[in-house]
């Protein structure tokens, strides 16, 4: 074990110092540490995404996904409301549902029969009086004094905003808005203004890496401008673009907030080619940005939403990124892309057109992956390392440009605070 | 299905099995030219989900429109997007043929594709199966559309080169 700075958990790696510029390796391959990330940031104390209300639009639709490595079922009553209940049936605990989405009146456990609303009351037991033999004689049964309302499915609490669902195993959470706070508040309405979600569909990838370099990656306005040669080329992501960081109070979550230069007003795609250096596309289409009223000035609003998921509007790309930790060394990635109701069929199309970036196949997204894989590679190997988050120097602040680590250090700041706390 | 298989002719089957042939060998070399040569101007070249395509949710991993975009998506691999070296095998089984009209050949082929990467074991990357459309142009069959609907629930990390 090595000598841990920390003062509540010994499992914690040992960070140099008490700022947050110096990673240590350690903690994205530690499994103690992975355990206790689970049990603080998944499964305690904060929203985890699970969907968006467009994906069970009637009553009895269901989707199967995960909150941290547990299964949970997002399920619409016939009232209408969203509930979410774990995967595990109160009688022997296997994981009933394995349908990833559907529509049903009930869930039926197939081992016994239990049976379930779509709230998670326990409905049916079978055999629960017993069998009566020939001789009119009761056999076995459950005990007198069982109660169905003792035996639900756990039943998570849920908040729903501009369509979209979180749920939380912890009954005491903050409410949704206090959660993400004032700051990031806007940003989250900007896109999910009320306006009915109109599902297009998934991208699933599964990432070696361990998940916080997925929430690290899109706080990080460094790369992108440099990594991904397309958004450079296109003038989508420059780090001369006005821009600006945000994030809550906590440091948790962010907002990276772009507006593409000249290119982006009017659609204007003669325009991008001056970004090219060059390099000429021989279909313009994929980058046939329009601009939509409820933009506002930025043409790119990244929000990463502690721990679980994050918002992209990349010009006429949105979507949702859902992160499902695998361990320590590993993470689903999953891309709900959607459009509006009042989309015409042309901005449909764009929309889907523009997805060619975004995903496991993107143009700006799959050496996202790439990275990720070839760092986890080293922490496996040295887990002793550090990696630096130094650019734009040691503190965590707001700023006015995209030159600087400030998100990354923000997110270990939060991170020391909660892991660091008595258990 | 034999109603269909006599609409074809020994040459014309043969011509298609080269068709299908010679798409795994240049994709699995990388001769990403060829490649595009083997689609049709106004091509539509798919890879997408089979959860998507079963639900008719429009979204792909890519969708490509034309032979321009077959060329950007070459221009990206080679000089835009960073990735781990790896070499991919195709293994094809036959054409189901489920129409064949004056001007195309419907057919759809089960596919298979592994990863090798430098220095690890070579892993299953993907498969699926294939709807293709293959029509009769000026310099031979060509296919005028190719859609992978993949079974693979996770892509493993990324997926650089077209399938």
């Amino acid at each position: 074990m090595e000598q841990s700075t920390n003062s509540g958990n010994r499992a914690l790696p040992s960070w140099p110092g008490d700022d947050s510029h110096l990673i240590p390796f350690d903690v994205y391959t530690n499994d103690q540490v992975h355990s206790l990330e689970l049990e603080r940031f998944f499964y305690n104390k904060h929203w985890c995404y699970v969907g968006l209300e467009a994906e069970v639009p009637n009553p009895g639709d269901f989707k199967r996904t995960s909150i941290g490595e547990r299964s949970v079922i997002m399920v619409k009553d016939k009232s209408g409301q969203i509930c979410v209940v774990e995967n595990i049936c109160a009688h022997r605990g296997m994981r009933f549902c394995r349908e990833r989405s559907g529509n049903t009146t009930s869930f039926t456990c197939p081992y016994h029969q239990w049976n379930y609303s779509l709230q998670g009351d326990l409905r049916g037991v079978p055999m629960r009086k017993g069998v009566t033999s020939a001789d009119g004689v009761v056999q076995g049964g459950m005990p007198p004094e069982f109660d169905v309302a003792d035996h639900g499915l756990n039943r998570l609490t849920v908040a729903c905003r501009g369509g979209v669902v979180f749920a939380s195993f912890d009954s005491s959470v903050e409410p949704l808005d206090q959660f993400l706070g004032p700051e990031i508040v806007p940003w989250f309405d900007r896109l999910f203004n009320g306006r009915t979600l109109h599902l297009l569909g998934y991208n699933r990838q599964r990432i070696p890496g361990n998940w916080k370099l997925m929430q690290e990656n899109i706080k990080d306005p460094y790369h992108p401008g440099l990594l991904h040669t397309w958004f450079v080329t296109f003038g989508l992501w420059r780090a001369d673009n006005k821009s600006m960081l945000r994030m809550d109070r906590h440091g948790r979550h962010a907002a990276m907030i772009s507006t593409r230069g000249n290119a982006g007003v009017g659609g204007d795609v003669a325009k991008v080619q001056s970004f090219k250096r060059g390099m000429e596309l021989h279909d313009e289409r994929i980058i046939d940005i329009v601009p939509e009223a409820w933009w506002g000035e930025p043409s790119v609003v990244m929000t990463t939403v502690f721990p679980s998921v994050i918002f992209q509007q990349q010009v006429n790309s949105v979507s949702t990124r859902q992160i499902i930790p695998c361990g320590s060394g590993n993470f689903d990635f999953v891309w709900t892309h959607f459009g509006f109701d009042d989309d015409s069929e042309e901005m449909t199309e764009r929309r889907l057109r523009q997805a060619n970036l975004f995903g496991p196949a993107g143009y700006v997204s799959a050496d996202d992956g790439e990275v990720i894989e070839f760092s986890q590679q080293s922490f496996d190997s040295k887990p002793a390392g550090t990696s630096l988050a130094l650019l734009g120097g040691t503190d965590v602040g707001d700023t006015e440009h995209m030159v600087t680590e400030t998100l990354i250090r923000g997110m270990y700041r939060y991170w020391r605070t909660v892991m660091d706390a008595a258990p | 299905m034999v109603s269909h298989m006599t609409a074809l002719s020994p040459t014309e089957w043969f011509a298609m099995m080269q068709l299908y042939a010679e798409y795994d060998a240049v994709v699995d070399a990388a001769h990403w030219e060829r490649w595009v040569q083997l689609f049709t101007d106004d091509c539509i070249y798919r890879v997408q989900p089979r959860e998507n395509f079963d639900r008719g949710l429009p979204l792909a991993t890519l969708s490509l429109e034309g032979k321009g975009m077959l060329l950007d998506r070459v221009f990206g691999i080679r000089e835009t997007l960073f990735h781990d070296p790896y070499y991919q095998r195709h293994v094809t089984g036959p054409p189901l043929v489920t129409k064949v009209t004056a001007e195309a050949i419907e057919l759809s082929v089960n596919y298979s594709v592994f990863r090798t990467k430098l220095s690890q074991p070579t892993t299953v990357f993907n498969v699926g199966r294939t709807i293709d459309v293959v029509v009769n142009t000026a310099n031979g069959l060509r296919f005028s559309r190719r859609e992978f609907i993949y079974d693979s629930e996770l892509i493993p990390n990324s997926m650089i080169y077209p399938i």
